[in-house]
């Protein structure tokens, strides 16, 4: 009996609070009949640390440092169809609120100011990520097929857009169901 | 008998004097819009409302309605257009949706999920823009102004009080306040002024009330603007 070969997806969280992936797990039970079409390479969930070629990469959150971009770089090569996930990835996002402030002034803000902080020191490790001075929603970094809005967007909403991109079709959110915020 | 012109091939009735909006609004027939609202002189400013006639793109919010005119209104091609300059409108200023207190009540937003505007396509600009907190009731943030001077339509026209203009170009442009220090909290506005309910967006808002309107409650949370607009004709409260 020849197994129906499964759709491959990656998924992984840039700038963003992972609150998208917590909205995937909002579809609940429809997690199983989700699990019958597709498999997971590089995700949150499967702690695979790099992604090898998929058909359907999902990016939550927008770009603010180096990082971001090596991994955002790395879906866009590996997936036949990358889509946008959530507010950060396709606007910036809360993260793009502090693109009007300067970026020094911003670790002071948090890492000397801030009260209850002592002798509080701006991390300056070398394997930290390098941060940008704007964050960017990552359709500026690299070519975006799909972009399901919202913050998150609902279980229903991602849903609605999976189960239209894996049956073929062009996803088509109901009103209801597309939002910003 | 009366005048009539057709939108999208209905016979749209009209009196002498009207604009195409004004008649359209009449016969409950939407067209986008942000910059018109009906209590107040036509703008043609935002150009959302944009419709052809006889193959040239006029704004249908200070285009006189004549007999006979044959008006396209939804049609693909304008709608596309439409999408664009609301594009154009979310990258020119700082506009998050999630950060905003107007979220869900905002026009700017609802026209944008009446468009299916899935991403804003352009390179954000985030340009730098002020807020101004200094009014006891009123905040007034800049960056989530679109430029439509509504504000300072009501705040001539109906406040008589003129207290606010528009300046500078370009990118540049902003609201600017009629004080010396240029603050609101240091001009005669008051959260009573007809200028403080008539934003479309975050940009005025009255202190103290936000989200006070659960999600699920606000006004394009079930029904899309198109909806709302012509429903909600004579007696709608935000």
């Amino acid at each position: 009996m020849s197994e129906v070969k499964k759709i491959r997806i990656a998924t992984c969280s840039l700038a963003g609070c992972f609150g998208c992936h917590m909205s995937l797990l909002d579809i609940d039970e429809r997690l199983f009949d989700l699990l019958e079409l597709v498999e997971f390479d590089r995700t949150p969930l499967t702690d695979i640390k790099h992604c090898s070629p998929c058909d359907v990469g999902i990016v939550e959150g927008g770009v603010c440092n180096a990082e971001n971009v090596h991994v955002l770089k790395e879906f866009r090569k590996n997936c036949k169809v990358l889509v946008a996930m959530g507010a950060c990835a396709i606007t910036g996002g809360l993260p793009a609120m502090r693109n009007n402030i300067d970026l020094w002034d911003c670790f002071q803000e948090v890492y000397q100011y801030e009260g209850g902080l002592e002798g509080g020191q701006i991390p300056n490790d070398p394997e930290l990520p390098l941060p940008f001075d704007k964050v960017h929603p990552i359709y500026e970094v690299v070519k975006v097929d799909y972009f399901l809005p919202g913050c998150p967007p609902s279980g229903d909403a991602i849903w609605k857009f999976l189960t239209d991109l894996l049956a073929g079709r062009e996803p088509k959110l109901d009103y209801e169901q597309l939002h910003y915020d | 008998m009366s005048k009539t012109i057709t939108i999208d091939g209905t016979n749209i009735p009209f009196t002498e004097g009207q604009t195409i909006m004004d008649a359209a609004l009449a016969a409950k027939v939407y067209i986008p819009h942000l910059c018109h609202n009906p209590e107040f002189k036509p703008h043609g400013s935002c150009k959302l409302c944009t419709v052809n006639i006889n193959g040239r793109a006029v704004s249908a919010c200070t285009m006189p309605a004549s007999e006979g005119t044959v008006v396209e209104n939804k049609t693909e091609e304008l709608n596309n257009e439409r999408r664009a300059i609301v594009q154009m409108l979310f990258v020119e200023g700082n506009h998050l949706c999630p950060t905003c207190e107007k979220s869900g009540n905002c026009q700017l937003q609802a026209v944008a999920y009446c468009l299916d505007m899935m991403t804003p396509h352009y390179n954000h600009f985030y340009p730098p823009r002020e807020v101004d907190a200094s009014h006891p009731d009123v905040f007034l943030d800049r960056n989530r102004c679109i430029l439509c001077e509504l504000c300072v339509r009501a705040s001539r026209d109906v406040d008589g009080k003129n207290v606010f203009g528009l300046s500078g170009r370009g990118i540049g442009s902003r609201l600017v306040v009629n004080s010396t220090s240029g603050r609101l909290g240091d001009s005669t506005f008051a959260f009573t002024d007809k200028a403080a309910q008539v934003c479309p967006t975050g940009a005025i808002l009255i202190k103290r009330q936000g989200f006070s309107v659960p999600i699920g409650s606000r006004i394009y949370d079930h029904k899309p603007i198109c909806q709302v607009e012509i429903e909600g004709k004579g007696g709608e409260h935000e």
